[in-house]
């Protein structure tokens, strides 16, 4: 066994001019943890929001939010309303989708609450969806469930569940408007492959928090695209386990803050089995007063799991003064004998010297900025694999654009 | 014939929350095919005057005119000059993350042009120019001056010269910072664009060294904000022997 060839890294670099007033791009290695991803936390995971004490916004992991945009979510007093969201389910033959009660055995496999809010939503929601795909099930045609928004308050729960060998895209969009707490389990069997892309296209006004958990079986393979561009104020935690040895994680991101909105990715991949793969990649571009992204990259790489290999990252692309961006990797390490580990942080700022640069090659200002965004996220956007999300997040990227200058 | 006309061209930049006037009034004529040398101390307002031409939003024109074949260049965006025929070489080049060498120029030459280059033509024309400047083809994926060397970037700076053809160039301190080899590779994409005899070429330096390789036609000293003393080739040679002490010293307002 090698020892570890990579040793974990922080690099914080940034692209011409000064960074942002009030940018942080922080990191950590814990080694010997004094603080660690468990003691961070105000209270340990569970399925009961009486577990967790109402946040006051000091707490390590509400730090960063603002709660009072959160219209009532962390404190109980956001009410179903009934009206919440309306959600539609798409499948290809073969797929079983079925709508059930709290007591469905299926629900909560995948993990654990780990915050106020994800305890919410598991002690609120009234009915679960259940989405499976048989072993050695491959589909051709994604999964595909629209979550829009009706105006009112709503918490859910949905399982995608897939058996040995199966292989699955699963688009998950969510548009409208709507305050939402809802969780998502992913379950994949031995060898399976899942792809999931979770869109958060919501209008200006909504609010949704929720807690991606992925368990990933023996020698299966988990890719995870989450594209957040809308919402008042959008906190997601994309969670990763291992089920069995020689499992792989990607998780990919994208966001586009604006003006006025809060977008918070928090992600834990925990190797908590031997010879596994996780690779991050999230990258943001910003722009407007008071746009605030935070990016929290926690990987746990637990004594047991040895010949573990990780990397992560995040980039962040500035583009106009007043936004704001909090990108903290942290790596916990409790064995040597792994084959890499590694994460890597960078806050970019597009400035009027690079403006002035392309210009002065003849390429006007509209054009200069898209060609930098679309360069930036054009990495990430190829590798999604689901024809018309790609153009749509294309244009999309063009018309957040547009909405600048 | 392209003509860049600079009339007592005055312009002041904000430092410290003072206005500071760099350019005292300029006067220079830079017509196709022509090669000028401005020549001058550190501090003397060079690279004021040709970030000034190109538009760069730091300065601010107080008097005076430019022209570009009788078009007024100062009322131009910094693109629109780009598309006029105006070309500036940056002593600092700027990286620009996310942009890969090869689409920046593809979309520069776009711009440039009015039309996309048609794209087997356009790839050979960029491998060809590149091949010319001693660039691995590698150089076309990376991130616009990303991580370049010193060398790299101004070679990058002259393969741009070359493919957009512009009708005056301005080199703002090209030849600062590179070794022989490099200087030598430089000056002869230099070189070549001028043997066209379709560029005017305003070529802004602190030594004499690159003016072994680029010979101009015309040298301008440069003090104090303005043109202090115009000759020709020679004039390179007595600054050569002398330096600039004679400009510097008061000798500015002879």
């Amino acid at each position: 066994m090698a020892e570890a060839q990579n040793s974990p890294t922080l690099e914080s670099t940034r692209a011409g001019g000064p960074p942002p007033l009030g940018s942080t791009t922080a990191g950590a290695v814990a080694v010997a943890a004094e603080s660690t991803v468990a003691t961070r936390m105000s209270a340990p995971p569970s399925f009961d929001v009486a577990d967790f004490p109402v946040p006051h916004g000091r707490e390590e992991e509400w730090r960063f939010t603002p709660l009072e945009r959160l219209r009532g979510l962390h404190d109980g007093t956001a009410v179903a309303t009934g009206d919440g969201v309306k959600v539609d389910v798409q499948a290809p033959e073969g797929v079983t989708v079925e709508t059930v009660g709290r007591d469905d055995a299926r629900i909560g496999k995948a993990g654990t609450p780990v915050d106020r809010v994800a305890a919410q939503a598991y002690s609120a929601f009234e009915k679960a969806g259940v989405i499976t795909v048989p072993k050695e099930t491959v589909l051709t045609e994604p999964i595909r469930i629209a979550v829009h928004g009706e105006g009112g308050v709503a918490y859910g729960h949905q399982v995608v569940e897939l058996g040995a060998f199966a292989e699955a895209v699963v688009v998950i969009d969510h548009t409208g408007d709507a305050v939402l707490a809802a969780n998502v389990d992913y379950i994949l069997g031995d060898g399976a492959k899942l792809t999931v892309v979770s869109v958060q296209d919501w209008d200006d006004k909504a609010v949704h928090v929720g807690q991606h958990n992925a368990l990933i079986g023996r020698d299966a393979t988990f890719k995870s695209f989450v594209v957040t561009f809308g919402g008042d104020l959008v906190r997601l935690h994309p969670r990763v386990a291992y089920a069995g040895t020689g499992g792989e994680a990607e998780l990919f991101g994208l966001y586009f803050t604006d003006a006025g909105q809060h977008q918070e990715h928090r992600l834990l991949v925990d190797h908590n089995t031997p010879h596994c793969k996780s690779n991050v990649m999230y990258k943001g571009a910003l722009q407007g007063d008071d746009a605030h992204a935070v990016w929290i990259g926690d990987v746990l790489i637990e004594a047991k799991a040895e010949g573990t290999d990780t990397y992560e990252m995040n980039r962040n692309l500035v583009l106009t003064d007043g936004a704001r961006v909090d990108s903290v990797p942290n790596l916990e390490i409790e064995t040597g004998e792994i084959v890499g580990a590694g994460h890597a942080s960078a806050t970019g700022r597009f400035d009027d010297e690079q403006l002035f640069y392309l210009m002065a090659r003849g390429i006007p200002a509209d054009e200069a900025r898209r060609l930098v965004v679309r360069g930036f996220f054009a990495e990430l956007v190829q590798q999604i694999g689901v024809d018309d999300i790609e153009e749509r997040l294309l244009v999309k990227i063009n018309e957040e654009l547009e909405a600048t200058v | 014939m392209a003509t860049l006309e600079i009339r007592d061209l005055r312009v002041t930049v904000e430092a410290d929350n003072a206005t500071k006037e760099i350019l005292k009034g300029v006067d220079l004529t830079v017509k196709q095919g022509e090669t000028h040398a401005i020549m001058g101390p550190n501090g003397s307002g060079k690279s004021t005057l040709a970030y000034s031409l190109a538009g760069h939003p730091k300065y601010t024109i107080t008097g005076g005119t430019v022209t570009l074949d009788g078009e007024d260049v100062l009322e131009m965006s910094v693109d629109e000059r780009a598309r006029a025929g105006l070309f500036l070489a940056m002593q600092y080049p700027v990286e620009v993350p996310g942009v890969s060498v090869s689409n920046f120029l593809r979309t520069s030459a776009t711009a440039i042009r009015g039309e996309a280059p048609k794209l087997r033509t356009w790839v050979k024309e960029v491998k060809e120019a590149m091949e010319r400047l001693n660039m691995d083809p590698s150089f076309a994926e990376r991130n616009v001056n990303e991580g370049f060397s010193g060398g790299e970037k101004k070679r990058h700076e002259i393969l741009q010269l070359e493919l957009l053809k512009p009708k005056v160039a301005i080199l703002d301190e090209t030849d600062s910072g590179l070794d022989v080899d490099a200087l030598r590779i430089v000056s002869e994409g230099v070189n070549r664009v001028r043997e066209t005899g379709e560029v005017g070429t305003l070529l802004i330096t602190h030594y004499t060294r690159i003016l072994r390789y680029i010979k101009p036609d015309h040298v301008h000293v440069f003090s104090g904000g303005r043109i202090v003393e115009s000759g020709g080739a020679e004039l390179a040679d007595k600054l050569e022997n002398e330096g600039y002490e004679a400009y510097t010293k008061g000798g500015a307002s002879a």
